[in-house]
């Protein structure tokens, strides 16, 4: 039997009106990477959270290095040898990764006075560790999301971390800083660490961990060494029952070409036309820093256009905000709900209805209090969105679910295009296949879909045309039946594909 | 205590704090619990009440008014200045109340269109309506004269209806309102979802700015509000008239459980935090407690409600 580092046993967790997990079970094993699995909602989160100390547990007990342990905070549990490293990232932007790295644990010499010489000499040495090539006095802000996670993993590294815990770290990378987070992983756990690995991605799983933890709905459901389970397996045990075809696609007759963007041309994009039909659904696939996100924000009208027009319904529109946007059936779901998307303070029901309000204002501004309840339960039902209630804060939903609520927030406005940048983000096979249902369900209707995705799967297997961004051009367009994995990625990095 | 009991609680605390407190100087001070007292506490009280109502938007939206103290005087001196020169009762009262609301319109639009922080723009108001109004009254009270209606304008301040003095109907009729619009129009939805993100919320289609605007005219319009009552209970404009009542005001919401951050809390807590401040200041009163002391105690009292407040969550 190999050593158990760290043992949960029959741990509970209760929020006000909900019962986040009840009766798990976790073993993390030295110097194995421990995959905590299951849908959105199931707990996983919450678990990590009462590991180390974040939140305080209802009953149950843990064991760390054999030892029964209550931490009071994550300080505590960073002290004995636990780092969690949060989907949000927890590093100042404003600061250099080296103040990072070290912030309240400064070297200082007799006077007080902070050793900058030894913090950059450290810095550097963990950076090599954990094969950043940064300069440790570059501003954390300015690099990217991969770039931040490592900063994030050598910041538990100086901690002495024995076990580390990643919640959901890949969920905004590309796919070359998920390779070089791996290969981080792999030499910590050569060198001893254990860890413990969330995240949507099944592949990944195989790839990188040894055994599975699986929950459902808060509860326990089993632990199993990755050897013995397949990916189908993995899902059943995940989602309780099997799932059919992830990208039912739908074959229809397109309507008339309802939008048409021309030329358009600001800080971001240069010279970028495409239109498309009624009931299409055109996959906009690219690398990150591609302008994907910058274009869908310019039809949006969150940034200017310097040249070019938007057609609408053979008309030409001009939209200086994303009011304009969504009177004119234009809406849009950002890629970051926190920050973008969602009013985490506002109940599940506040945040549907927040950019339709006025289809359920009455007499001298009275919101139409009945109808809100009806149409906040429609989709709530339609989209499976887990919530104890409508009233339940947005902020304590599990991300998945965030996300629903985020994507349920524009379909209200009943628009004509609809711009879905990285839908399915963070959300769990099930939902995933759900939200796919919802888009085709939608596509069927007639609406058009502009879909950005970074996950080349999803952009094979639910557009029926593609374009593929480069440096804030259109790289290339392809037809679904053209398109494969490879012509997607060498216009996205630039070479030219006939 | 079981889990239910415990949540009411929680959500009652502060009323139940406002009980707990009220019984302790009932019990300390036999004048505290008469209703002639009480009336008098709702009273004084109504002037801050009807102030923090609109602090409260303002905080809500995440911002911050200095400006309403000023706003209450210059407010009040136009509106004396008028009656005094025969103007008819009601554009007078129209005038200052619009007055209030323009004062606070350019506060929005200095905080939307100028990106200003609201501390620094409304503290500069501040300190320019106060100027203005010393400007205009030359720094000496304007009484608002023996005009014909000069009975029915003090009546805002000290006239009774079913011996309920006016001024406390006026702070009812105020949070009724003000309630209304937090609870079941968008405006109120909007200034929720501003304060807890902005940049969502502008995403989400609206015009942040317009809400912002209408905010601080809300906040300026109810400064206004106070302004009259202030004049007309003392049938004159003090030109120093609402120095430092802003803070009165902040605290009044702070206590009352809006969180400074924006996007949480709401006008029955304001209520509450108003009558506490109101209720201590009498019962000092009441004790013949010194107003150096007064001070003192006021301050460490907000500290530990918020204290104690924090502490719950
Ligand atoms: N602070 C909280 N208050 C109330 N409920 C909460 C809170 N945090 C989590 N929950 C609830 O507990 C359950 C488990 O949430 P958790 O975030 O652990 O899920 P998860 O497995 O991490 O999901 P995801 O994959 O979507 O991130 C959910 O139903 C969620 O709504
Ligand atoms: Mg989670």
């Amino acid at each position: 039997m190999e050593n158990i580092i760290l043992r949960m046993e029959n741990v509970r967790k209760e929020f006000p009106g909900v019962v986040a997990i009840n009766n798990v079970h976790l073993n993390v094993y030295d110097g194995k990477i421990m995959a905590l699995l299951g849908e959105n909602g199931a707990g996983k989160s919450t678990l990590v959270k009462v590991m180390t100390g974040v939140y305080k547990r209802t009953s149950g007990d843990i064991y760390y290095k054999g030892e029964p342990v209550e931490f009071k905070g994550p300080k505590e549990s960073q002290e004995a040898g636990i780092a969690i490293i949060h989907q949000e990232l927890n590093l100042i932007n404003e600061l250099s990764i080296a103040e990072n790295i070290f912030i309240g644990r400064e070297f200082k010499n007799k006077f007080g006075r902070i050793d900058w010489k030894k913090t950059y000499i450290e810095a550097e040495k963990l950076l090599n560790e954990v094969g950043l090539n940064e300069n440790p006095k570059e501003i954390v802000g300015a690099l990217s999301i991969g770039k931040q996670q490592l900063v994030e993993i050598a910041k538990a590294l100086s901690l002495n971390a024995k076990l580390i815990v990643l919640d959901e770290p890949t969920d905004a990378l590309t796919d070359k800083e998920t390779e070089s987070l791996f290969k981080v992983m792999r030499k910590l756990r050569e060198d001893g660490k254990s860890m413990v690995y969330i995240s949507h991605r099944l592949e990944e799983i195989f790839e990188i961990c040894d055994d599975v933890t699986i929950l459902r709905d808060g509860e326990f459901i089993k632990e199993e060494k990755i050897e013995n389970l397949t990916k189908d397996k993995m899902i059943e045990l995940m989602v309780g029952r099997k799932l059919e075809e992830q990208f039912p696609k739908i074959n229809h007759k397109f309507g008339k070409t309802i939008f048409q963007a021309v030329n358009l041309e600001n800080k971001y994009l240069k010279d970028v036309s495409f239109g498309i039909k009624e009931g299409e659904i055109l996959g906009i696939a690219g690398l990150m820093g591609a302008g994907r996100t910058e274009l869908a924000k310019t039809i949006y009208g969150v940034y200017k256009l310097k040249y070019g027009k938007l057609i609408l319904d053979d008309k030409e529109i001009s939209i200086n905000n994303p009011k304009d946007a969504i009177n004119k059936k234009i809406a849009y779901v950002s890629e970051d709900r926190k920050k973008d998307g969602l009013i985490l303070s506002l109940s599940v029901k506040e945040n549907i209805h927040i950019s339709a309000l006025k289809n359920i204002e009455g007499k001298l501004g009275y919101l139409d209090r009945k109808k809100e309840k009806e149409d906040a339960q429609e989709y709530i039902d339609s989209m499976s969105i887990k919530t104890p209630s409508m009233n339940q804060k947005v902020k304590n939903l599990s991300g998945g679910n965030q996300q629903k609520v985020a994507i349920a927030k524009s379909l209200i406005t009943n628009p004509k295009l609809l711009i879905l940048d990285e839908p399915t983000r963070g959300v769990d096979v099930g939902a995933k296949k759900e939200i796919y249902d919802l888009i085709n369900e939608y596509k069927k209707q007639g609406m058009s879909i502009l879909m950005i995705s970074s996950e080349i799967p999803e952009i094979l297997g639910m557009s029926d045309r593609i374009i593929v961004m480069h440096e804030g051009r259109i790289a290339g367009e392809l037809s679904i039946k053209e398109a494969t994995q490879e012509k997607i990625m060498s216009l996205a990095v630039g070479e030219q594909v006939i | 205590m079981n889990k239910k009991n415990k949540e009411l609680l929680m959500k009652y605390k502060s009323v139940i704090g406002l009980i707990v407190f009220s019984l302790i100087i009932a019990v300390l001070n036999d004048r505290f619990l008469t209703v002639s007292n009480i009336l008098n506490v709702f009273k004084q009280t109504s002037i801050n009440s009807v102030i923090a109502a609109g602090m409260t938007f303002i905080i809500l939206t995440g911002g911050i008014d200095l400006s309403v103290g000023s706003t209450l005087a210059l407010s009040g001196a136009i509106a004396a200045s008028l009656l005094a020169s025969g103007t008819p009762m009601i554009v007078a009262v129209i005038s200052a109340i619009l007055l209030g609301a323009f004062i606070g319109f350019l506060n929005g639009i200095i905080i939307a269109k100028g990106k200003v922080q609201p501390f620094i723009a409304t503290l500069a108001m501040m300190t320019i309506i106060r100027g203005v109004t010393l400007i205009f009254t030359n720094g000496r009270p304007i009484s608002t004269g023996d005009f014909s209606g000069a009975e029915i304008f003090s009546f805002i301040g000290s006239g009774k209806v079913f011996g309920i003095p006016f001024p406390i109907i006026i702070t009812i009729v105020v949070f009724a309102i003000a309630y209304y619009i937090l609870k079941n129009t968008s405006l109120g939805r909007y200034v929720y979802a501003l304060g807890g993100n902005e940049e969502a919320t502008k995403l989400s289609g609206i015009n942040v700015m317009q809400v912002k605007y209408k905010a601080y005219a809300i906040s300026g319009a109810l400064a206004a509000v106070a302004g009259l009552i202030v004049t007309a209970r003392l049938s004159s404009a003090q030109p120093q008239a609402g120095s430092g009542y802003e803070l009165d005001a902040i605290a009044a919401v702070v206590l009352g459980g809006t969180s400074l951050a924006g996007g949480k809390g709401g006008v029955i807590g304001t209520i509450i935090g108003a009558l506490i401040i109101g209720i201590l200041n009498n019962a000092l009163n009441l004790m013949d407690v010194t107003s150096y002391y007064q001070l003192l105690i006021k301050g460490i009292v907000i500290l530990v409600a918020v204290l104690i407040d924090r502490d719950s969550e």
